[in-house]
């Protein structure tokens, strides 16, 4: 019925929401939605280390932004500047420092769209298990630290206070950010993951009484956006990250509606 | 653990839940507060006042281990069981949070632990409500009850009636009193008032930077006056502190030359100096 492409993309997208959703909860909760685009923009320092250095791009990506996150936590520590000074300083630098590199290899010629967008069309056998095996270790390592670091993100001190050990799990998230952020760029690339970590947590809150209950949600939500982009890029012969995306958004929106005439009828 | 016998003096025999020896705490180049003594022994109460920025908040965050001091040092026993009421939280509305999950938020409770915690507070009928549409008053409850369903051994309350009503904060005082009775916790309270505070306090310590006074409350004058002031019920439960300053301090909080006996404590070179010069780096 459907070439093998586009159900690998469908497999590949879904389960890639499947761990965007609970960990962008994370990133709504915690105010940190630049904490996504810096590390998406050092994703890029990160290709372009993997293209020079020759080693796998996904493996790359992730020590790049394992590395900004390490610093992010140690300037926050050190410095006497603010998160968003701070996260300002290392996204531009990885940003610049990216294309830089990018720009002394002469002999690579890179698809800057690519990048941008990721190809998610182009999925095959072995990133499937990474996007699946990967992303079943990444949902339990979060399932790990799930009470320590919910308790840490509604307040440090009083998670820290009371022996929940709040930075470690901090720490662990910030590890779980770099994969994600690996895992994802080949497929919605470099600027949308953020956008895939956002929106439906984003989406979900309104219909949430509870975190967890949000979590699952925004899981869902996301899966739903991908299927949807998906089929509306192969309808509609659009390219299928920005598809994706503009499903999430869509359904955001639809979100709103629903819950506006919701409480309209109920008062 | 068994009851300690109210009635008596209290003789403190158990080891100290936390312990603080001429422990100090710097920002920047400025001292929050500096050499400061302190114990909290089980089923003991101490009320920490002072004025605005004295210290009261960074002592108790050095007491718990949230602030390492920078100078003299901190102890907590260990495997010490801590129920916490910090001073402000604001939950982020794009948090979802029932009053219920928020219970839960440091360790797994038992459905009925969970209910007589909020029940003692007067909390019980919010148990289903968000916790970003709760009053401040209301928050405060529902704070009180998740630190005490956890069977603390110690609890640090960081003014934990402010936005309580004073009839209110009466019930509330009388329920930190019983449960010191019943559970044998030491309790470590801040208070929001500088004179008044809880008659069942075994030690008060007036902060200003420093320890400024120590001592045991005097029960409130059972005249008209204060009755009218406070009503006959807060006779058993509010207490007069008298402060006995052997200083005074100027209006910057720094302390009037030639009055006060530095034997005490050392802060380390010329104190009116070191606090005229107010440049705190702001900490991320």
């Amino acid at each position: 019925m459907f070439e093998p492409f586009f159900l690998f993309a469908l497999a590949a997208g879904i389960g890639l929401s499947l761990v965007a959703g609970p960990l962008g909860c994370f990133i709504v909760w915690r105010r940190l939605a630049y904490f996504g685009d810096t590390l998406s923009h050092a994703a890029l320092l990160g290709v372009a280390m993997g293209l020079l250095l020759n080693v796998n791009i996904t493996l790359a990506v992730f020590v790049v932004s394992a590395c900004v996150s390490v610093s992010l936590l140690f300037l926050q520590s050190r410095v006497g500047l603010s998160s968003d000074a701070i996260l300002g300083l290392l996204s531009h630098s990885a940003l610049a420092l990216g294309l830089v590199v990018l720009s002394l290899m002469v002999w690579v010629r890179t698809d800057v769209m690519g990048l941008l967008f990721g190809d998610i069309l182009s999925v095959n056998r072995t990133d499937l298990v990474l996007i699946w095996v990967g992303g079943a270790v990444l949902v339990g390592l979060l399932y790990w630290i799930w009470s320590p670091l919910f308790a840490g993100t509604v307040s440090r001190d009083l998670a820290d206070a009371e022996g929940m050990a709040p930075d470690r799990a901090q720490f662990v998230f910030m590890m779980l950010m770099a994969c994600v952020i690996a895992m994802a760029i080949k497929i919605v690339g470099v600027l949308l993951i953020t956008a895939l970590l956002i929106i439906p947590p984003a989406t979900a809150r309104r219909f949430s009484s509870g975190p967890e209950a949000m979590a699952v949600a925004a899981a869902l939500i996301g899966a739903v956006s991908v299927v949807t982009g998906l089929f509306g890029s192969l309808i509609w012969d659009t390219p299928s990250g920005p598809s994706i995306v503009v499903a999430a958004a869509c359904l955001f929106l639809f979100g709103q509606i629903v819950a506006s005439v919701k409480s309209k009828l109920s008062a | 653990m068994s009851l300690p016998d109210i009635t008596a003096p209290r003789v403190v025999d158990a080891a100290p839940l936390i312990a603080l020896a001429a422990a100090g705490y710097r920002s920047g180049d400025r001292w929050l507060v500096e050499g400061v003594d302190l114990t909290v022994a089980p089923g003991e109460i101490v009320t920490l006042i002072g004025p605005n920025g004295s210290g009261k908040s960074t002592t108790a965050r050095m007491a718990l281990g949230l602030l390492k001091p920078s100078s003299g040092m901190a102890k907590q026993r260990s495997g010490l069981v801590v129920g916490y009421v910090p001073q402000k939280l604001t939950i982020d509305w794009t948090v979802p949070l029932s009053v219920e999950r928020f219970m839960h938020l440091t360790g797994r409770l038992d459905a009925d632990a969970l209910d007589k915690a909020l029940e003692a507070t007067g909390a019980l009928a919010l148990k289903k409500a968000q916790v970003g549409h709760l009053s401040g008053g209301e928050f405060q409850r529902v704070m009180l009850a998740r630190a005490i369903a956890r069977k603390p051994d110690l609890l640090v309350l960081d003014e934990p009636v402010q936005g309580v009503d004073l009839a209110g904060e009466i019930a509330l005082y009388d329920l930190i009193q019983r449960l010191r009775e019943e559970m044998g916790c030491g309790v470590l309270l801040i208070s929001h008032d500088l004179h008044v505070v809880m008659a069942a306090t075994d030690r008060v310590i007036c902060l200003n930077g420093h320890v400024c006074c120590s001592g045991t409350p005097g029960a409130v004058v059972s005249t008209p006056a204060y009755q009218s002031l406070f009503g006959s019920r807060a006779q058993e439960t509010l207490a007069v502190y008298q402060h006995h300053h052997d200083h005074t301090h100027l209006p910057d909080g720094s302390i009037a030359h030639g009055e006060h006996d530095h034997a005490g404590h050392d802060h380390n070179g010329d104190p009116k100096a070191a606090r005229l010069n107010e440049s705190s780096t702001p900490r991320v």
